[in-house]
């Protein structure tokens, strides 16, 4: 059986270390806040947060406090709060660990596109390509196929790229695959899943 | 010089003009300065072009002055959630500037601080990077982006005193701090003016410098997605 969302969530929670700085982008990324045990992470949220907290009870909402995707959040005992111009600072200097986004296309060179489909509504990159040249590993977690079964792992990504080069592991569906020399390289399959039926389901080279 | 006036038109008589370019603070609905662009709409000031980080919604933040066809031009990294802005622009009235939010923020920031450009990898290889200079440093390719000097600043804290120093709190910091320093008049709007000598002079997070003009209001700090615990 392919993974699910959460099960995604979980395995991309494996890819973070003790004690790292670490941004997660929206959707499926953000679950994977709820899987990293008893490692020390902390969280940064683009907007001007290190030490996101969990969600708020009814009692506990701040307009003062959200998140990079504007949902009402808390804070922790070691939050701190900055400008925006220091958070793009400390994600383009590199402190930042890691980055766990979504894409809707993975290139075999680490090429991604996450922010643009043309022709259709634009709402923009945010942060998405600040964080990808900046931090030190992205991760992106997303969907194999798209949902008429193309492939969304390619040789080339034809929409609008968040940057060049700078995927280092994918996690989808179906497994997880890296970014080396000369294309994607198996890591690992989902339960159930074989490598026949990644390479299947892959238009990138797999190595 | 005294910077504190009775309210937001008042606060922004004599520095509106048509044509102009405002910075402003806030990301999302959190920390916008909802006082003066409600005053902008009512001076009817037009084709201003605005760098936001967003673009508000329909009906609250920047979003209003879309309704009234006073913007321009924004220069923003994300303008979802606004579909008066989309009809906009895909009909070709309203100009859009995408950069990606951390060039915006030091857009802002370099322009406040006589820095007319620097180099980022932010963006290359991408469409963003089109036109611009490319440089290598260290075996590394970087673009050159400009710092930006808008006519006026407008931007939200939580607490001030009459000489202009700003605390914010919490995430309604964002935007609003490089903001104020890029324009060449800052108007700021606080929920409170304190008395000079009661803010901890160590606690300060934009210093007066930056500030020409101040008012005290009321604020609605409309929540864009109030996202709650699932009960236990």
């Amino acid at each position: 059986m392919p993974w699910d969302r959460n099960q995604m969530a979980a395995r991309a929670a494996e890819e973070l270390e003790d004690g790292w700085y670490v941004n997660l982008g929206i959707g499926i990324p953000t679950l994977v806040a709820n899987y990293v045990g008893d490692k020390d992470i902390t969280l940064q949220s683009e907007n001007g947060m290190l030490g996101m907290g969990p969600f708020p009870t009814e009692e506990t909402v701040d307009p003062d406090l959200i998140n990079a995707g504007k949902q009402t959040i808390t804070e922790l005992p070691r939050t701190s709060y900055f400008d925006s111009a220091t958070s793009f600072g400390m994600i383009r200097g590199g402190k930042i660990a890691a980055a766990i986004l979504g894409a809707m296309e993975v290139a075999e060179n680490g090429d991604l596109a996450n922010w643009m489909i043309p022709g259709k509504l634009v709402k923009g990159m945010g942060g998405a390509m600040d964080l990808v040249a900046g931090v030190g590993k992205v991760v992106v977690v997303m969907d194999h196929q798209d949902k008429s079964g193309g492939s969304k792992l390619l040789k080339e990504c034809t929409l609008p790229l968040t940057g060049t080069g700078v995927v280092d592991r994918i996690i989808t569906n179906l497994g997880v695959l890296d970014v080396v020399e000369g294309g994607l390289k198996i890591v690992e399959c989902a339960d159930g899943v074989t490598e026949e039926d990644i390479r299947a389901a892959t238009e990138a080279t797999i190595v | 010089m005294k910077k504190v006036y009775p309210d937001a038109r008042a606060a922004l008589d004599g520095v509106l003009f048509d044509g102009m370019f405002i910075a402003a603070g806030g990301f999302g609905l959190c920390g916008i300065p909802e006082l003066l662009i409600q005053a902008i709409k009512d001076a009817g000031t037009q084709d201003l072009t605005f760098a936001s980080n967003n673009a508000g919604v329909d009906d609250f933040g920047i979003g209003i002055l879309l309704q009234t066809r006073q913007v321009k031009k924004m220069i923003s990294s994300y303008v979802g959630e606004n579909k008066e802005f989309m009809h906009q622009y895909l009909g070709g009235e309203l100009e859009l500037e995408f950069n990606p939010q951390g060039t915006l923020a030091e857009r802002m920031r370099a322009g406040g601080s006589g820095i007319p450009g620097f180099y980022t990898k932010t963006g290359v290889g991408t469409k963003i990077a089109e036109g611009k200079e490319h440089k290598e440093f260290d075996g590394e390719t970087y673009i050159l982006e400009r710092g930006l000097v808008a006519d006026l600043a407008i931007v939200k804290a939580w607490k001030a005193d009459d000489t202009g120093n700003l605390v914010f709190r919490k995430t309604a910091r964002n935007f609003n701090p490089p903001a104020a320093m890029c324009g060449k008049i800052c108007v700021a709007e606080v929920e409170e003016i304190v008395p000079r000598g009661s803010l901890d002079p160590d606690h300060i997070h934009l210093p007066g410098i930056y500030v020409h003009r101040l008012i005290q209001g009321e604020h609605e700090k409309r929540i864009e997605q109030r996202t709650l615990r699932e009960a236990s």
